[in-house]
């Protein structure tokens, strides 16, 4: 009995340690080694916009490339070293290098970290009225992890081979031999190191995204009553918590092959007229891991895009998002495809063509929840009361790219059409547009929206629209083309033409690209400019600058630990209530009961409650005279 | 009541959520190498486990099974409030999980003597290594959890805690037990 009071006593203790009442903060547990999601969420922002100038830099140096083969720069020798661009022009080695990392730091650090890790850390405790993570402390280690995962793959541009180079899907032999091209090295080392750590980041941030969801949401808050970005949220970390871990186990297989000799991947290899020793293995085995998680990790980039969007949609067309269960059902079905599709990937590695049928129709079938999401976007803007913020458009933007880019995904999804179309230009036009240039709008969109969230500042709309039309205009102009190339037969990540006499011919379509795609960068420069300016110099934000529903709205500009000063916000209604007609305002916030909005309830918001529909029907009666709306009955 | 509101401030209730989580996760990493063994095996006839699998993996299976017991003993006695039995069932807990790692050693040591070794043309061999190491691995995190519990009880933490840990660790530990009969059953089949 003694040790139960003791225990009982203690819990008392602790019960007053935990007050909500701020302890003293220091700078670094304010700014670096912070557990609130708020600022853990601008940590993931900011390192994915360094990470994301990292990779546009490295695609200018190989657009350079591919437009002027034969010329010479001698500002690149300036810049890069007699050891990368001898002569000023970049060497086949570091081309390829450079390929590969601008594919892995825009598919996982830009587009995974920088868009889930912002957005998912900003929004589902503010718009789900949470106090924070289900675990603060795992939650800034899942920023540190990604931070570390990112400085490694930086570091890998100082060692003496070179950073990885087989691709950023790093298939073996080339990835599985260090001796196979300089980048297999060393550098193929740290790429591995650095996407374990990656992964293991990502899913400390995907677990903690679904145990908030799913335990802490404030009241009233049912499922259904969520915003669709919290959805998208909810379905990317579930893809990711079942799909990073399979690309552990192919790393740990591939570093088995790598440092201690095994055969998984391996068999059958001569390197430079030597035979190695190596028998038995299969590296079709990597791409089947691979791509069970690659083929799903565009959905973890797509996704939390689509439900990014949906949420600037409604907002600024004034209306109610279109079909909003079609919507989640739609998310769900993306989910549940997305695992059963990988083979896609893999049509002319001898697979065998009943299979390969299977997964083409899997494939296709996704067009169909794909569309359905188009159609209600197109829908929720038909008619609506548009606003074009900037944040609007980089969100029509992304529309525009999911479709064109969604459409050659039918030709690609074609397992005979695919013999013609693999790994050509064809692929690379359409996964930039359709994962590419739609996820990053979608990334830009929440940037340009929840600005005033994140720094409690405004930024500058001028420059918006400037940002918006030159990218949006200049990534068609880049990627457009490509199709054609393709078309063609132009194999992607060669790193000349000028070899082929039919590839020739598309020198100066290389060069147009080139030049839109400098072009595009430079606007991104109006973008960089915009947002560090304004984090000190911006307009101050209003609570609600665009007058939205959804809870985040109503926390204080001000940051504050524990997102809301009193109690947390109660939820009455679902977030898309937007012009809602015989209401005063064009917008209804989740907050506000359907007690003080009888004039605009309808009989279907109580959801089958008899009580409550009674009562709106009193009201209703007695107050038929004031409504002079006769069509209403 | 009291203890409730306690327990909704430090969300223990979503925090034990994501040690599910964590075990689907980590289910997804074995469930990704046993099918790249069967991917890998059904590629060749030549390919395939091709020995008889060490006793050890049985004498393995009945001492998890057995610390999955201990384990289960300890959270009821947390629960109970009997600290005293509880430090007893943590503390033979992780000297079976000792001893497992030391049973899984004279596995590998057997198979290495059989022909079986890791760095292997045949895969297939390789992977009972990769299988077992992996798990060994998990097993290593598992006896950081009743280890967390252990000093937890011996520093008198609250009971809601205390329990919560001894939640947290017999929970991932009766995981461990379930993943290596999961791993040894494939294996068995696949010989």
């Amino acid at each position: 009995m003694a040790s139960t009071a003791t225990h009982d006593s203690a819990v008392l203790h602790q019960h007053d340690d935990h007050g909500h009442g701020h302890h003293k903060e220091t700078f670094i547990t304010k700014y670096i080694f912070s557990q609130d999601h708020k600022m853990i969420a601008k940590q993931f922002l900011i390192t994915g916009i360094v990470m994301a100038v990292v990779a546009m830099i490295l695609s200018i140096l190989f657009r350079l490339q591919l437009a002027w083969p034969d010329q010479s720069f001698p500002l690149l020798e300036t810049f890069l070293g007699e050891k990368w661009a001898e002569g000023g022009r970049i060497k086949p080695d570091f081309y390829l290098a450079i390929v590969t990392i601008h594919g892995t730091m825009m598919v996982f650090f830009v587009l995974t970290a920088g868009l889930s890790g912002t957005f998912s850390n900003l929004l589902i405790p503010l718009q789900l009225g949470a106090r924070d993570m289900a675990s603060p402390f795992l939650n800034m280690i899942s920023y540190w992890l990604f931070f570390l995962s990112c400085v490694i793959m930086m570091c890998s541009f100082f060692v003496e081979s070179g950073p990885a180079s087989s691709g950023w899907t790093v298939y073996p032999p080339l990835s599985a031999l260090p001796k196979a091209i300089s980048g297999s090295g060393t550098g193929m080392t740290l790429w591995l190191i650095s996407m374990v750590l990656f992964v293991a980041s990502a899913l400390i941030g995907a677990l903690n995204y679904i145990s908030t969801i799913l335990n802490m949401r404030t009241k009233g808050m049912d499922m259904w009553k969520m915003p669709l970005t919290i959805w998208a949220f909810f379905l990317t970390a579930i893809v990711g918590v079942l799909s990073f871990p399979v690309l552990v186990s192919a790393v740990v297989l591939l570093i088995f092959d790598r440092s201690f000799g095994t055969s998984f991947y391996l068999s059958d290899i001569v390197v430079a007229g030597q035979v190695l020793p190596n028998q038995g293995g299969s590296p079709v085995l990597w791409q089947h891991l691979f791509w069970f998680l690659g083929h799903p990790e565009v959905y973890i980039v797509i996704m939390p895009a689509l439900g990014i969007t949906s949420e600037v949609i409604a907002t600024n067309s004034r209306k109610p998002i279109f079909g909003y269960h079609a919507m989640v059902y739609s998310l769900i079905g993306i989910t549940v495809l997305s695992f059963i599709v990988w083979g896609h990937h893999m049509f002319i590695t001898g697979m065998n063509p009943f299979l390969g049928g299977v997964f083409m129709i899997t494939t296709l079938i996704i067009a169909v929840p794909s569309a359905v999401k188009t159609f209600n976007y197109l829908a929720t803007i038909w008619r609506g009361n548009l606003r074009f913020t900037p944040a609007m458009l980089f969100a029509i933007g992304l529309v525009s790219f999911f479709i064109s880019g969604g459409l050659t995904g039918l030709f690609l999804g074609n397992a005979a059409l695919d013999i013609n179309l693999h790994d050509t230009y064809f692929v690379v036009a359409h996964f930039h547009l359709v994962m590419g240039c739609a996820a990053i709008f979608g990334m830009l969109c929440g940037v340009y929206h929840w600005y005033p969230r994140l720094f409690g500042r405004m930024m500058d709309e001028r420059l918006g629209y400037l940002h918006f039309w030159v990218t949006f205009v200049c990534a068609y102009l880049v990627f457009f083309p490509m199709h054609f190339m393709g078309i063609d037969g132009v194999p992607r990540r060669y790193y000349a033409f000028t070899e082929f006499a039919f590839m020739q011919e598309w020198l100066t379509v290389n060069v147009f690209i080139t030049w839109s795609a400098i072009i595009s960068a430079l606007a991104q420069v109006a973008f960089l400019w915009n947002f560090f300016y304004s984090i000190f110099y911006g307009k101050k934000a209003p609570q609600n600058p665009w007058e939205s529903t959804t809870l985040e709205w109503t926390a204080p500009v001000e940051h504050l630990h524990g997102n809301w000063p009193g109690e947390i916000p109660s939820v009455h209604r679902w977030p898309y209530d937007y012009s809602k007609p015989g209401h005063h305002t064009d917008f209804i916030p989740q907050t506000t009961p359907f007690s003080e909005t009888m004039s605009s309830n309808l009989l279907h918001d109580f959801e089958g409650s008899a009580e409550a529909e009674h009562i709106q029907q009193e009201w209703n009666k007695e107050h038929a005279s004031e409504r002079n709306t006769p069509e209403q009955v | 009541m009291e203890n409730l509101q306690v327990e909704d401030r430090l969300n223990l209730k979503a925090k034990k959520f994501l040690m599910w989580l964590f075990i689907i996760a980590s289910f997804m990493m074995f469930a990704a190498l046993t099918s790249g063994f069967i991917v890998y095996t059904e590629g060749n006839i030549e390919r395939g486990i091709k020995v008889l699998l060490p006793k050890a993996f049985m004498y393995s299976s009945v001492i998890i099974i057995l610390s999955s017991l201990t384990a289960h003993m300890a959270y009821l006695s947390a629960k109970g409030l009997q600290f005293a039995k509880q430090k007893l069932y943590i503390g033979i807990t992780i000297l079976l999980g000792i001893a497992f790692f030391y049973s899984q050693f004279q596995a590998w040591q057997a198979l290495y003597n059989s022909g079986a070794y890791f760095v292997n043309y045949n895969a297939s061999q390789s992977f009972i290594y990769v299988f077992s190491g992996a798990h060994l691995i998990h097993v290593l995190v598992g006896l950081f959890f009743l280890l967390y519990a252990l000093i937890g009880v011996f520093r008198n933490v609250p009971q809601v805690r205390n329990v919560f840990r001894m939640e947290i660790a017999s929970i991932f530990w009766h995981f461990l037990d379930i993943l290596w009969i999961y791993l040894y059953v494939f294996l068995l089949l696949n010989q």
